[in-house]
């Protein structure tokens, strides 16, 4: 299988086509068991897990939270703020603590870049990167590939685009990673200053014109703007940006008709995408939420259902 | 671990009066089949599950609801698996409530597959009865669990692996007793 | 005391010496430096197989006294300059409080005589406080030992400044030291803006931040005909920018750091906080022109910015960890190793960035084996393979990428002032 030899999950950059697989392919039944009456397994009775979230995020720290305890897992949340971080304790003090408890695994969110990555080195706990800096959201590109499977039937060689603020995303740069490894053509399309010149290297095409980067494709995948880019004189305004990139009806015309359009949530209604698009068929932005809880139930039953170190053959 | 082959038990044809005796038995013990169904726990005992229904479809011309349990998720010995399962969908999409359930499995051994599939079905419904049909029983229970159908009854030591192989999967119906043998 | 150096192959750029020779030294002067010399009354010192050179100068080192001692001092920092076979090295004015009067660069030539390892130079501050407004005491600064003057970390942003900057310090003579970085260009950036830093997802510094103010500080030069050193130039642009200013008689020299010859971008893979420095760690195609721009001189010398960290401020997330390299201890050994061996530079070329260049940047008499000269002397053992192990550095700073790496060639013996001060990387006395 291969995917339980990792100890941690920090990135999809790092990850196999097969290990995608795997964990698309656990979260299936996964999902099975969040539509029953009775929505717990017993598997990882006698686990532990921690969320320790650097940054505010109630839906991916709930989906965890939740997933945790739909396996029988013992979950618990860890109330931080980056500013008490910067004053008080450092981070590696903070994970020995967590690690003493006697927790199996941590997710961490943080603002910075590379914090889980930092984390992981100094725990023998497992760490599941919940979202670090402008670097990667491995759990929530997974979940856009499982959504996108599930209603198209296959990831290989779709034609994906990505829409939004590129340069910050982390959102996006685990997509392009995941899906890349299926042989999608990925686009990122947005405003000149949000897309870096050298996101070609990565092997995407980049377009200004939303217009023409949804030209046939399968998938349209919108990230959420946010404010602080245009305070910074990222863009000049949001009405300018909605002008320019919000998602309408009128351009799905350019995509083909069995268009899926995905949104990592919260939405800013009327500046990235607009309601008509939101809560139509083409949408699967609620079933996304789903979708999180059964991928993250996959990957935490495979980091942590059963131990393979004490088995000697 | 390697294995030697030592004796093929049952041929396709006894494997085949074997579930036809097991379809009668069913038909009999519940005086009829409707409120039965057959659920068979991944991976072999789904296509004897099918068998089974086949034949109880055969002889009293009533199709019975047919499932699948994958009971991954409610091992008790994931710890001492050299390689984790995969895990595959449970594959019933009839409500189980009020039911006789009929469990198929192929080799009834320790118990623990059948305790770990109780666990899974109750959180499917609540069934009226559970039965258990196998295909062998091997002995050495670690479980008061005991089958209410039985293929074949074959004793065994502990050094002894019964392979029950079926068309669907293994393209050819056998049961074959192996040995292991330390290197 | 005389010390006779037999055996050892003579590097003197300024001489045009590269041969086997002997070198006699006497009461801290060099006085011959010629084939078989003979002194029955000389200790005696056998070099066969090792280099013999001028000592070597860094005209960029941190040494955090006054003020940060934690994370290095005049004497700990003096060790690791003797041990990385420097003679001779500036620090830079970022202390607490600032070097910006002749009180604090005082302290620091007291400490530094104390410790009497290896000659310290302070650097003065430009400007009051480091702030960036009003011109420090220069005068009193040049009085008090300072051979530079310098904002160091923290460049002058106000154009107007500068150009008064370079207009005065040009009164004394002094070169005045460049952080070239536009701030507003580098705001939160990590690392080299890029490919990797695409992939690793930190906020990129471009090449341009540098570069932009090399410019105007290059037509400032040419404005007020002063005299301008451009600190650890890491970009195709900056070195463009000055060949083109030299070929122009502008008055502009330029440094550069080991680190920004040998290590790329990508080794920031892992947030590994030792490959934060500033400024970041280039891509190979900056790497490429730094080293072009070595070979045809126009880069002047070769400096280390030892930027010695305590480990807390290295131990923690990328983005909070401080910038900065421990240097000294490795800047010989990985230039050798991965700029001479591969015939990069050659020894002469090598030696005169690390004595001639700095020493006529600075206006100070030293950097050849001229006899009469003070006996500043560097020997090196070209064979010798060692791996980097921080936690052997003399320094307090244990910060650096290079950590791990085997590399050939390491300082043998360091003479200062014709005493033997190192000898095989440990401290004498």
């Amino acid at each position: 299988m291969g995917f339980e030899q990792n100890k941690d999950l920090l990135g999809l950059r790092e990850l196999s086509r097969k290990d995608i697989e795997l964990i698309l392919a656990t979260a299936m039944p996964m999902k099975d068991i969040i539509r029953r009456d009775i929505k717990k397994v017993p598997t990882l009775r006698g686990k532990a897990m921690v969320t320790v979230f650097y940054e505010p995020s109630t839906r991916t720290r709930t989906s965890f939270e939740i997933a945790g305890k739909y396996l029988s897992a013992d979950t618990v949340n860890l109330a931080v703020t980056t500013s008490s971080v910067q004053k008080g304790e450092s981070l590696r003090d903070t994970i020995k603590t967590i690690e003493v408890m006697g927790f199996d695994l941590m997710v961490i969110r943080h603002a910075m870049s590379g914090t889980p990555h930092y984390a992981a080195r100094n725990t023998r706990m497992k760490v599941i990167n919940a979202g670090d800096g402008a670097n990667e959201h491995p759990t929530q590109a997974l979940l856009d590939m499982f959504s996108i499977k599930e209603k198209k039937g296959t990831l290989d060689n779709l034609k994906v685009a990505i829409v939004g603020d590129i340069l910050h995303s982390r959102v996006a740069r685990s997509n392009i990673y995941g899906l890349s490894k299926f042989g999608c053509e990925v686009r990122v399309v947005g405003p000149s200053t949000l897309i870096p010149p050298e996101i070609e290297k990565l092997g995407v095409k980049s377009y200004y014109s939303l217009d023409e980067a949804l030209k046939g494709v399968d998938v349209i995948n919108v990230l959420r703007i946010q404010r602080e880019r245009q305070q910074v004189g990222l863009f000049p305004s949001l009405d300018e940006y909605a002008n320019l990139y919000m998602l309408t009806p009128r351009h799905l015309l350019q995509a083909r008709d069995d268009v899926l359009v995905l949104h990592p949530g919260p939405m800013n209604r009327g500046v990235e995408i607009s309601s008509d698009i939101a809560d139509s068929n083409a949408a699967v932005i609620n079933e996304q939420v789903t979708n999180g809880v059964a991928v993250r139930m996959a990957l935490l039953f495979l980091m942590m259902g059963g131990s393979k170190d004490e088995i000697a053959d | 671990m390697q294995l030697r082959d030592k004796n093929v038990i049952m041929d396709e044809m006894a494997m085949k009066r074997a579930l036809t005796r097991i379809a009668h038995e069913i038909i009999e013990k519940n005086k009829g089949v409707d409120n039965v169904a057959v659920v068979g726990i991944r991976r072999r005992g789904g296509p004897l599950a099918q068998r089974l229904a086949a034949r109880i479809q055969e002889i009293e011309g009533v199709n019975v609801p047919v499932g699948i349990l994958d009971i991954t998720l409610y091992r008790d010995d994931l710890t001492t698996l050299s390689s984790q399962p995969q895990v595959h969908r449970t594959e019933v999409d009839f409500a189980i409530s009020g039911m006789n359930i009929v469990l198929v499995d192929d080799v009834l051994y320790t118990g623990r597959t059948i305790r770990a599939a109780l666990d899974a079905l109750m959180d499917l419904g609540r069934p009226r009865a559970i039965q258990l049909a196998v295909l062998i029983d091997r002995g050495h229970r670690e479980l008061p669990i005991k089958a209410d159908f039985i293929g074949k009854n074959v004793p065994t030591s502990r050094q002894e692996v019964i392979s029950v192989l079926v068309k669907e999967i293994d393209s050819k119906d056998e049961v074959v007793i192996q040995e292991i043998i330390d290197t | 005391m005389r010390l006779l150096i037999k055996g050892g192959r003579v590097i003197d750029p300024a001489n045009g010496l590269n041969a086997v020779m002997d070198v006699l030294l006497e009461e801290g002067r060099i006085t011959a430096v010629e084939k078989e010399l003979a002194d029955n009354s000389a200790e005696i010192i056998n070099a066969k197989n090792k280099l013999v050179c001028p000592g070597f100068i860094d005209m960029h080192v941190h040494l955090r006294e006054p003020g940060q001692e934690y994370k290095e001092d005049i004497t700990s920092g003096s060790r690791a300059a003797a041990a990385g076979g420097f003679t001779t090295v500036c620090c830079m004015p970022n202390t607490e409080p600032a070097i910006d009067n002749a009180a604090v660069a005082s302290f620091v030539r007291e400490r530094a005589r104390k410790t009497g390892l290896v000659n310290v130079f302070p650097i003065g501050a430009i400007t009051r406080g480091r702030e960036g407004n009003e011109l420090s005491e220069m005068a009193e600064l040049v009085a008090a030992g300072c051979v530079a003057v310098s904002d160091d970390g923290r460049p002058v942003m106000r154009a107007d400044v500068m150009r008064n900057a370079l207009e005065y310090a040009k009164m004394f003579g002094l070169p005045v030291l460049a952080h070239s970085e536009d701030l507003h260009l580098s705001r939160e950036g990590q690392m080299h803006e890029g490919y990797y830093s695409i992939i690793y997802g930190l906020k990129g510094i471009p090449a341009a931040a540098e570069e932009v103010m090399i410019a105007r500080d290059i037509m400032l030069a040419d404005l007020t005909g002063g005299n301008l050193h451009v600190c650890h130039i890491s970009t195709r642009g900056a070195v463009e920018l000055i060949r083109e200013a030299k070929e122009k008689g502008i008055r502009v020299t330029c440094e550069v750091t080991p680190h920004h010859l040998i290590l790329s971008d990508e080794v920031v893979d892992g947030y590994d906080t030792d490959t934060k420095v500033n400024p970041p760690l280039r891509s190979e195609e900056h790497i490429a022109a730094l080293r072009e721009a070595l070979q045809e001189g126009v880069i002047d010398c070769i400096a280390t910015d030892h930027a010695p960290h305590h480990r807390e401020s290295k131990d923690c997330e990328y983005v909070l960890a401080a910038p900065g390299i421990s240097g000294l201890e490795t800047a010989v050994a990985s230039i050798m190793d991965k700029l001479v061996s591969p015939g990069i530079l050659n020894l002469e070329q090598m030696v005169r960035l690390y004595t001639t260049g700095p020493a006529e940047i600075l206006g100070i008499d030293r950097g050849t084996l001229s006899p009469g000269k003070v006996a500043d002397l560097t020997l090196l053992d070209p064979k010798l393979v060692k791996t980097v192990e921080p936690s052997k550095f003399y320094s307090k700073g244990k910060n650096t990428p290079f950590k791990g790496m085997q590399l050939k060639g390491w300082p043998w013996m360091t003479i200062r002032e014709g005493i033997i001060v190192a000898r095989e990387g440990e401290i004498i006395g």
